[in-house]
């Protein structure tokens, strides 16, 4: 039995230290100052740490406005995704009906066309319909690519909150609406909050769909992406961006991993 | 206050039936149960009642008002789940109150009716918190406050006590039945337990398979069960059934039974009833087998197989031919296992069936 504890412990040492190393090295090139990091051999460990290195990628062209953007679109995309999945979540949790299961695959099924595929025809079209380079279309891909893990987060939150705690406030007077209003939806708040974080954090992070589809109104990652790729961005300007990026991620997910553990260790019944 | 009146009911799921065609009157200020095994149809009947299940058709009247196509808001019923289902994310207080502020009856009325139920139902030191810092007996009790502070026509209660613990559940019940009998409210009480029901119910209905099968007092449900079933399920332990031969010799009816002779109160009346073949079922209560150590008549002779004592008394189980039986004797009764005795059937208690339907013959 130890010696099958032994292994587990292992194991997660094993794939924390791969997660977290790498963010340990990025965060320390972050803070390294600028002619140490260039310096051979490379110090791991720095003898003084720096702002400059942030300073300077913030102050990069286009890199607060690309901010702003990116938090607009994942704004939009938690709204966008919540109005189509917050339904489908209660309906899914509440309801037997026909087509259930049909319903539950066709959300999970969306995961089967990785973006890759889709975003040249979703390009095109969105020239066409004039949604090439604007936030809302960004968002509108983020919101399909979130759809899936929302619903399934949504329909585990309404699970977890009794059905009948619904039925008792209906015999005490309530209608449905009003049930779902004063009992279900105070308790499944925090829930919803994890699931509109997350959601938070799949956009912020989405890379491949905003680089395709904005060329001005970059958001933070695909203008990242493209001063490195394109513009061959210096080695700190790479470092102190990559810990911009992770860190909201980072703290929003050590906030709520209670219940990213709790929602999806609830299997949709 | 109100009777109910249940009229042809019926609801199914898919082609499972849940209530096949119920009816049934409820009388003003009666203490109604169904009693049945899970499944039977019980629940659904209630929750039809309470407006959370849509029928297929039938009606429900309460009071005067034909409520059938009410929501349950509008039924003035009130209702206690079996999981409670009092609101996590609110005070005692607000639970209480929940249901009278939907109402939109004013704050001061509000307040003076709840602190009135939170006496009635010792729970006015718990109103400031939140349930899950009260025990399963206290949640219990907020659950019964917040449906009777309603002042509901008609209080419903799903399996309140099955989620207590034993010593508890006994003390609720007792609780249940003072409140009721200091309110007065119609109550329609869903059970599976049957010593439950027998406490409690001026009238159990005993359901199955959608169906009541026998709807009475106590009392004449546990003398005269209507059917096999209903004498199986109600007791502990339950009804003997025995399998028996109506024979006549020298001009006396008697039925025999186990390789002796019985002759059962009314038996005359039987003969015309029964099976062709002359076949019934003798049913007998445990308690209304006398135990001899020596041949008496019209006794039957068994052997003792294994003997427990079960605290006032002693529970026996015996084989006399091919039937295994179990009686109930005195602690005084000593028998070795193994040992024979003669049993006794007293007349007056035994309940002839038809052998095929299982249906009590009347007498």
């Amino acid at each position: 039995m130890t010696l099958r504890r032994l292994a587990t412990y292992s194991a997660a040492l094993v794939i924390g230290a791969w997660v977290a190393f790498p963010l340990l090295l990025i965060t320390l090139a972050a803070f390294t100052p600028r002619d140490v990091l260039y310096r051979w051999p490379r110090q791991i460990w720095p003898e003084r740490f720096t702002l400059d290195t942030i300073l300077f990628f913030v102050r990069s062209t286009g890199v607060l406005p690309s901010t702003w953007n990116s938090v607009l679109v994942a704004g939009m995309t938690i709204a966008l995704a919540f109005l189509l999945s917050a339904p489908a979540g209660y309906a899914l949790a509440r309801y037997r009906f026909r087509g259930r299961d049909a319903v539950q695959l066709a959300i999970l099924a969306t995961k089967m066309f990785p973006a890759t595929v889709l975003s040249i025809p979703l390009a095109v079209a969105f020239i066409r319909w004039g949604l090439y380079d604007t936030l809302l279309g960004v968002s509108i891909v983020h919101t399909a690519l979130s759809i899936p893990f929302v619903t399934v987060i949504i329909t585990s939150v309404f699970v977890g909150v009794s059905y009948e705690l619904e039925e008792a406030a209906m015999t005490l007077g309530t209608s449905r609406l009003q049930a779902f209003l004063r009992v279900t939806l105070p308790m499944a708040l925090p829930g919803l909050a994890a699931a509109a974080i997350f959601t938070f954090v799949l956009s912020w992070n989405e890379v491949f769909a905003a680089t395709i589809l904005t060329l001005n109104n970059r958001t933070l990652p695909a203008l990242i992406l493209n001063s490195v790729v394109a513009a061959g961005a210096p080695l700190h300007y790479r470092f102190a961006g990559g810990f911009f990026m992770v860190v909201p991620a980072l703290i929003i997910i050590f906030l709520i991993r209670r219940y990213l553990l709790t929602l999806w260790g609830v299997t949709v019944r | 206050m109100a009777k109910i009146v249940l009229a042809n009911l019926r609801k199914t799921y898919g082609s499972v039936v849940a209530i096949k065609d119920l009816s049934l009157e409820i009388l003003d200020g009666e203490f109604l149960v169904f009693l049945g095994p899970s499944g039977c149809g019980k629940t659904t009947t209630l929750r039809a009642l309470a407006g959370l299940e849509v029928l297929d058709r039938g009606r429900i009247v309460i009071g005067e008002r034909d409520v059938s196509t009410l929501p349950p808001g509008k039924r003035r019923i009130a209702m206690v789940f079996q999981s409670y289902a009092v609101f996590p994310h609110m005070r005692v207080f607000d639970n209480v109150a929940f249901g009278l502020r939907m109402r939109g009856i004013p704050d001061d009325e509000q307040r003076r009716r709840v602190e009135e139920v939170a006496a009635l139902l010792e729970i006015a030191d718990l109103l400031d918190r939140y349930p899950a810092q009260l025990s399963g007996g206290q949640r219990q009790r907020v659950a019964v406050a917040r449906a009777i502070v309603m002042r509901p026509d008609v209080l419903l209660m799903d399996e309140p006590l099955s989620n207590l613990d034993a010593l508890l559940r006994l003390h609720m019940r007792a609780e249940l039945k003072r409140l009721h009998r200091e309110t007065r409210s119609t109550t329609v009480y869903v059970t599976h337990d049957q010593v439950e029901a027998l406490s409690l119910g001026d009238r159990i209905a005993v359901m199955k398979e959608g169906e009541i099968v026998q709807c009475d007092t106590p009392a004449r449900i546990y003398d005269a069960p209507a059917s096999r079933f209903v004498g199986s399920f109600i007791g502990s332990p339950p009804m003997n059934f025995l399998t028996g031969t109506l024979r006549t010799v020298e001009g006396r009816l008697f039925v025999e039974v186990a390789g002796g002779r019985v002759a059962p109160s009314g038996i005359e009346r039987t003969v015309s009833k029964a099976r062709g073949d002359g076949t019934v079922i003798v049913g007998i209560r445990p308690e209304h087998i006398d135990l001899a150590p020596a041949p008496a008549p019209e006794s039957i002779v068994a052997h003792v197989v294994v003997m427990e004592p079960i605290g006032p008394q002693k529970l026996l189980t015996v084989r006399a031919g091919e039937e295994t039986l179990k009686v109930t004797a005195s602690l005084e009764f000593h028998a070795e296992e193994g040992q024979q005795i003669w049993l006794r059937l007293n007349p007056a208690r035994i309940r002839l069936m038809d052998a095929t339907t299982g249906a009590a013959i009347p007498a």
